[in-house]
């Protein structure tokens, strides 16, 4: 479902064509009725924030609706995302903080001296594992070496027989999960490429690519992309791990 | 975007990363507004030895801020209980605290609402609309 995985620039410039059709216009569609049904913060997530320094800066990429901004309010966090719709719900959220436009592939922060990063359900929208590991490889060159910057990373776990989408260890890992608007929510169209048809007018499922993490895995692509586990675990229908430089 | 933001971007662009030029990017044709926030002192007082002060030197200057040529010396608050449990702070004398309050101003309130900024190794200008910061590469610098 996903394209073939391959190594090429072109390769590569495939990829990021099909994750901008099933993730980023996506995103831009369902931006505000999303952030309408994510204002629970996950424990591990809280908990993470507040275990953090003093005046600790940190990155949390793929932010969404802003939703981690103001846990801890003695650490400064910057936020981004893909969708500008998304940024700009989140620039509401933070007052002592702050959020920008980018792509986690081409982070726009300076190397090497962060005190911590979120990415929290971004890395599963990306579709081949050349992709998911460097984008796990770019969120490490970001923090400060020597185990002094360390990251938290949260993806959909294949694993979720109880959760309602039923999926277990023996389902397809890559999956493209419908998205259906309500009617409130429907966003004025942005203009679209011609690659993306305007035919999701009525209650057509709109569809989001996932890789859905088995077990191990996302521990092994920390480990392929040249980080350390400090811990990692399971919660509620998702993987995460905390890992720092090796 | 808050001119505190710009002491943590560089240029987004891979080949840049390795090149001194690419932070801090360049103020361009900034308009400004001041924003009310919290003043947190915790939170300052804590951030200021992370910050890269000759960049802070100069984005500040760029956007029309004299800040002192050295990081001011400001011992960290830290967060303690009062007798019936309220957070009080500890720490800062009076010239602190005037100093705090110059910075909390100048890094926190304030927003750069249009404008650009500019990679001093490529070139790129990105662009400031709406208080958003736009770091979306075209696909040829990809």
């Amino acid at each position: 479902m996903s394209p073939e995985q391959g190594n090429t620039d072109e390769d590569g410039f495939k990829e990021a064509r099909y994750e901008s059709r099933h993730v980023h216009q996506v995103y831009d569609k369902i931006a505000t009725h999303f952030s309408a049904t994510r204002y629970k913060p996950w424990p591990i997530v809280e908990k993470f924030l507040n275990s953090l320094p003093l005046g600790a800066v940190g990155l949390d990429m793929g932010c969404g609706n802003g939703k981690y901004l103001n846990i801890n309010p003695n650490i400064f966090i910057l936020g981004s995302d893909r969708c500008g719709r998304l940024v700009e719900i989140a620039q509401q959220h933070a007052a002592s903080q702050d959020v920008v436009n980018a792509d986690i592939m081409d982070p726009p922060y300076r190397p090497s001296t962060f005190d911590f990063a979120l990415s929290i359900a971004v890395i599963h929208h990306l579709s081949t594992a050349r992709r998911r590991i460097e984008a796990i490889a770019s969120i490490l060159g970001l923090l400060k070496p020597g185990g002094e910057g360390k990251a938290l990373v949260y993806v959909w776990a294949l694993e979720q027989r109880t959760s309602r989408r039923g999926w277990d260890e023996n389902s397809n890992q890559d999956v493209l999960v419908p998205w259906v608007l309500g009617k409130q929510f429907k966003e004025s169209q942005p203009a679209e490429t011609d690659s993306f048809p305007q035919k999701t007018a009525n209650d057509e499922p709109i569809l989001r690519f996932y890789h859905l993490y088995k077990k191990g895995e996302l521990e092994s692509d920390v480990k392929s992309a040249g980080g350390k586990i400090i811990a990692a675990g399971y919660e509620k229908d998702n993987w995460w791990a905390v890992f720092d430089r090796a | 975007m808050k001119l505190l933001t710009a002491n943590f971007l560089s240029c987004a662009v891979k080949a840049c990363k390795s090149s001194p030029l690419s932070f801090p990017l360049h103020f361009k044709d900034a308009e400004l507004a001041s924003k009310s926030v919290p003043y947190n002192p915790i939170l300052l007082s804590n951030l200021l030895p992370r910050l890269d002060w000759p960049a802070l030197v100069t984005s500040s200057s760029e956007l029309g801020f004299t800040l002192p040529q050295q990081k001011p010396e400001i011992t960290p608050f830290t967060p303690t209980s009062s007798e019936d449990g309220d957070a009080v702070m500890s720490g800062a004398g009076e010239e602190d605290e005037k100093t705090l309050r110059m910075l909390h101003k100048v890094l926190m309130e304030t927003e750069v609402v249009e404008g650009k900024m500019v990679c001093g190794s490529c070139g790129f200008e990105y662009g400031i609309h709406q208080t958003v910061a736009n770091f979306l590469l075209p696909s040829h610098l990809v």
